[in-house]
């Protein structure tokens, strides 16, 4: 293999790229990113970036010297707009097709948007851009600021919003967020966090449509599904992703909600992988750091092997920083599963609970326990690894 | 020379977080102690929650790995160490000998 080319130059992009080259790749990488930045890291970017604790230098992943021992050729601002399997050959738009011997799919997702026409003063919260454009907005002046969706972006935003000293309201259409990821008992104490803080969460309301005026068409409002109107200098939408394959369309590719591929990362189109929230390895997709940084050995791997040698069954892991509170949750989750208090108290905003099926824990969570979920965490892993070993066939 | 704890206090496999500025980590690896900055490098999250094995600590968030040795950063996403601190023991009781934040790091 002469080339491999890596479309995405964020956190799986480049975890692939580094773990082609620790796995001895000495042939030409191209890394191809739309964004014009270098590969940075997103989750401060609702939480530290966004109050200004965290400036943008801290957000690199790799540095300059890691850049240079790369040995890649970037292609930044560039967007992948097609891909012919047969000559391997990748389209760029406004430049000249990439032929490649072995392709790495990382373009991860992008935001759902609300329909309708683009407005001043609304915003989404996924790239580096994103996050500026919202931060200079916030910085206009005390401002209502609301939340469209009570998931873990939304919640974040509106905390670090309600930190900055703004006044916050969340719109979450379910009956009560964060109920498909961690249940009703555990999504209900993290629920409660936003009025603590002085946060309005509204719930069980969708929302029918934004008022804007004036020249630029800024937005004045929401409009909710019960009728009623929430004045709004500033609306974050927070409703979910989709993976980025439309540039996949018509590639033979299989595409079901991110690109289809085998528990090796490994497309049915040889020496095509895919990795990262674009990727839907062995029928899940997951939108976790932790897994695109674990897929990128594998892909590597089995991308330089030309077969599907090893295989990426981790845990699922995700955490989110809130209202000063640090949630962490690692396993497979059923929500038949009942959740067990081990230690701590949810109503100081600290405890430890596990998620139990017949007996068995299925899963972990817990509120600023980051020491004792480690552990629990670390022997659900090794429960995962031993039932199925990481790579099967060596 | 900051008082840390009892030496009984901090059994093997133990640490414990002082409130410095910045914050420093004490641990007991193996009955060896060690002392380094306890946030670490990559975001923030308290190395004292961490993992201990050998004289290795893994961040309890996204599993960055410092050898409490050198402080070197030994596993990504870390790639900056973490300072290390003298440590001693007088008396039963353990004391960390603050290095000043401009003396750099002792990787």
């Amino acid at each position: 293999m002469n080339t491999v080319t890596v479309i995405g130059a964020s956190l799986a992009g480049l975890h692939t790229a580094r773990a082609l080259r620790s796995q001895g790749f000495d042939g030409r990488l191209v890394i191809v990113g739309d964004e014009h930045h270098r590969p940075y890291d997103r989750p401060p970017l609702s939480k530290g970036f966004l109050t200004g604790a965290t400036d943008q230098s801290q957000l690199a992943l790799a540095d300059a010297e890691e850049i240079a021992d790369l040995d890649a050729e970037w292609r930044l601002g560039s967007r992948a707009a097609g891909l012919d399997t047969g000559t391997r050959s990748v389209r760029i738009a406004g430049a000249a097709p990439l032929v490649t011997d072995g392709l790495v799919i990382a373009t991860g997702a992008t935001p759902r948007q609300l329909p309708g026409p683009a407005r001043a003063g609304v915003h989404t919260l996924r790239t580096l851009d994103d996050a500026q454009a919202l931060r200079a907005d916030l910085a206009r002046g005390p401002a209502r600021v609301v939340v469209i969706g009570g998931g873990f972006i939304g919640a974040e935003v509106a905390s670090s919003c309600a930190a900055l000293g703004h006044e916050v309201t969340v719109v979450e259409a379910a009956p009560l967020p964060l109920v498909p990821q961690l249940g009703d008992a555990m999504a209900r104490i993290c629920a409660a966090l936003h009025a603590e803080h002085g946060v309005t969460l509204l719930t069980g309301t969708g929302v029918a449509g934004l008022c804007a005026e004036g020249a630029t068409d800024r937005v004045t409002a929401v409009d909710l599904a019960d009728g009623s109107r929430l004045p709004a200098d500033v609306v974050v939408v927070g409703i979910g992703v989709r993976p980025r394959t439309d540039w996949l369309e018509g590639s033979g590719l299989p595409l079901d909600d991110g690109v289809c591929c085998d528990a090796g990362c490994v497309t049915p189109v040889p020496a095509i992988v895919a990795v990262g929230d674009v990727a839907r390895v062995d029928g899940c997709r997951a939108e976790h750091w932790t897994s695109a940084t674990e897929q990128a050995a594998v892909a590597a791997r089995n991308l330089l092997a030309n077969a599907t040698v090893a295989t990426h069954r981790s845990l699922p892991y995700f955490w989110s920083d809130q209202y000063g509170v640090r949630i962490q949750f690692a396993g497979h989750r059923l929500p038949t599963d009942t959740p067990r208090l081990i230690e701590g108290s949810p109503d100081d905003r600290s405890f430890l609970a596990a998620y139990e099926r017949d007996g068995r824990t299925t899963a972990v969570l817990a509120l600023n326990r980051p020491r004792p979920f480690m552990r629990l965490r670390r022997e659900l892993a090794r429960e995962v690894a031993e039932k199925c070993p990481l790579s099967p066939s060596l | 020379m900051i008082p840390v704890c009892h030496l009984e206090e901090l059994p093997a496999g133990e640490s414990v977080r002082i409130d410095t500025a910045p914050p420093i980590a004490v641990f007991n690896a193996d009955g060896t102690l060690y002392a380094i900055d306890d946030t670490c490098t990559h975001q923030d999250a308290s190395l004292a929650d961490g993992w201990l094995e050998g004289c290795l600590v893994e961040c309890p968030l996204h599993a960055a790995s410092f050898d409490l040795r050198t402080g070197a950063a030994t596993c990504l996403p870390a790639r900056r160490a973490v300072r290390t601190h003298p440590v001693t023991v007088a008396d039963g009781m353990i004391y960390v000998h603050h290095t000043a934040a401009d003396e750099g790091t002792a990787a």
